[in-house]
């Protein structure tokens, strides 16, 4: 096992609204067998999200695992309604950046490195 | 038009750009650029003798909205002779409506979204619902060409033609997700380009129409991903979109094809409400510090600032800082805690029930924190560099949601008043 930049293994990291009082978050990862393995050990749980943006495990709404896009979704309450006065992000478009800093623990795959793109 | 569609179909909205636009009625968009666009939509329309039809109607789907779209769509027909029959169909929910709604248990927040009272409905200073393809499919009924539709559940203008022609709800809901944000699931992504969809019994298929983007299997996907909450069940207006057993298969030459998607009528039949009030008026200022005695100790300053403004502004309202450099973009949420750039922006924020107390309480923030003299002080000529003259700018209104729920209904067309137009006729 070692630790991998999950900036290394993802094609997007991007934050978003889901409505006016949600944030969604979406990683997409380059290579369906890293996905896998992300989803087998569960890496992303409500423990590790709620950590990582200092809220409380009951404001993470959803973690989902998307197969067809090698895909996770992680969901939760919006800090301040968007819009509304003390809103810092009104699309919640740049609040992805604390992903950005994973580091994931991965067993060796392959000593080629991942692929650039994905089509 | 080379590939001749059986439609034009255009999504027009969002809640994205935040509760102002229906607060006030206005849309998003400039009005020049929608009267570019829908001059070769319409033009494309009727030298087809095909329907076109409009989404959440400019930008939020209220009756202004639609007021305003309709009066750019008569200068179209007027200025390159067109003529169409032409539906309206509004969105807007009275407020008695929605309070005998939250009376009879009809009324359900929609999670993260608070509880509401009958008080809180009447804050509200517009309410639109989400309608779902049954309006529409009245309109194309009553042998309207151009639809103008308020508020809109974002697939309905691309899925209502498909459905009243016999296809699987499931597939034409799921094709018009795909097709109101363009040419965002293709690859490169753009939300500018349009895109061609090809609707089957069992299956549909996507194409770009701009030759540098193409559709994949991957890109469809994960377009499955924007903006939801969960890509495998997609809640909508008389029920939910099924997506654990569809599959994208890529095809030759940029094209995907979509199959399996099921399409889960609810009972009883529900709409999303949204609604605004008024939260008040703002004024903000903008400036920079470069000084690093004051960068280094900025939240106690700060909040001395916050002090001394309660009790000098002789107003009554919310005073904001949002300092950029620090944790601007994501205030309580940023890791980042010890880290500060070596310049600041900072942006002063008062919100106040009028104009006069948001700029009184700006302005004292302003000028207090200007001449302030903080610890360790050594430069004592002003501690802002201020963006602009005039200093402080009045913002106007500030809305913020506050319906945000899913309310039953009896007729999903009755909510939706149509009004039918012989335009240039």
């Amino acid at each position: 096992m070692r630790n991998v930049p999950v900036t290394d293994i993802a094609a997007v990291i991007r934050s978003k609204n889901s409505g006016p009082y949600e944030l969604t978050f979406d990683i997409l990862f380059k290579d369906e067998k890293v996905y896998r393995q992300i989803k087998n050990i569960d890496f992303f749980t409500p423990e590790r999200m709620a950590a990582l943006y200092g809220v409380t495990k009951d404001e993470i709404i959803k973690i989902v695992y998307f197969d067809p896009a090698f895909a996770v979704k992680i969901t939760m309450v919006r800090p301040v309604v968007s819009g509304a006065p003390g809103d810092t992000d009104v699309y919640g478009a740049q609040q992805h950046a604390p992903l950005l800093s994973l580091q994931i623990p991965l067993a060796e795959i392959s000593s080629a490195p991942y692929p650039a793109s994905r089509s | 038009m080379e590939k001749r569609p059986d439609l034009i179909a255009v999504d027009a909205g969002s809640t994205d750009p935040g509760p102002f636009y229906l607060g006030a009625g206005k849309s998003f968009t400039s009005r020049s650029a929608v009267k570019r666009d829908l001059e070769i939509l319409l033009k494309g329309a009727v030298a087809n003798a095909i329907p076109c039809i409009i989404g959440t109607a400019g930008g939020c789907g209220a009756r202004e909205n639609v007021n305003w779209t309709k009066e750019i769509i008569d200068e179209l027909a007027k200025k390159n002779g067109l003529s169409f029959r032409m539906a309206l169909i509004y969105a807007d929910i009275p407020k008695d409506v929605v309070r005998e709604a939250l009376r009879t248990g009809k009324l359900t927040p929609l999670h993260p979204a608070p509880d509401i009272t009958e008080e809180e409905i009447g804050e509200s200073v517009r309410i639109v619902a989400q309608m779902g393809a049954e309006p529409v499919l009245k309109a194309l009924e009553m042998n309207c060409q151009v639809i103008v539709c308020g508020r809109c559940y974002d697939p309905v203008p691309f899925s209502a033609p498909a459905i009243k022609k016999g296809f699987d709800p499931g597939l034409a809901v799921h094709m018009g997700k795909i097709l109101e944000c363009a040419a965002i699931a293709a690859t490169p992504g753009s939300g500018r380009d349009c895109v061609m969809a090809t609707l089957y019994k069992n299956h549909f298929e996507l194409e770009a129409l701009n030759p540098q983007r193409r559709f994949t299997r991957l890109s469809t996907a994960a377009h499955t991903l924007y903006e939801k909450t969960d890509p495998y069940f997609l809640p909508g207006p008389g029920g939910t979109l099924d997506l654990a057993k569809t599959t994208f298969t890529s095809l030759e030459e940029g094209r995907v094809r979509v199959s399996g998607t099921r399409f889960l009528p609810s009972d009883p039949y529900t709409v999303k409400l949204e609604g605004v009030k008024r939260a008040g008026f703002r004024t903000i200022s903008i400036a920079g510090i470069r000084d690093p005695i004051l960068i280094r100790q900025i939240d106690s300053v700060l909040a001395e600032i916050r002090r001394q403004t309660e009790k000098d502004s002789g107003a009554t309202g919310n005073l904001l800082f949002h300092v950029y450099g620090k944790n601007g973009v994501m205030g309580a949420m940023e890791p980042e805690k010890d880290r500060l750039s070596h310049e600041l922006g900072l942006v002063i924020e008062a919100v106040a029930p009028d104009p006069e107390q948001a700029a009184s309480i700006c302005a004292c923030a302003r000028s207090t924190l200007l001449h302030f003299g903080y610890p360790g002080r050594i430069s004592t000529a002003g501690n802002l560099a201020l963006l602009y003259s005039p200093s402080d700018i009045p913002c106007g209104e500030v809305y913020t949601f506050n319906i945000y729920h899913l309310m039953t209904v009896d007729d999903p067309v009755a909510c939706f008043p149509i009004t039918v137009y012989e335009v240039n006729r």
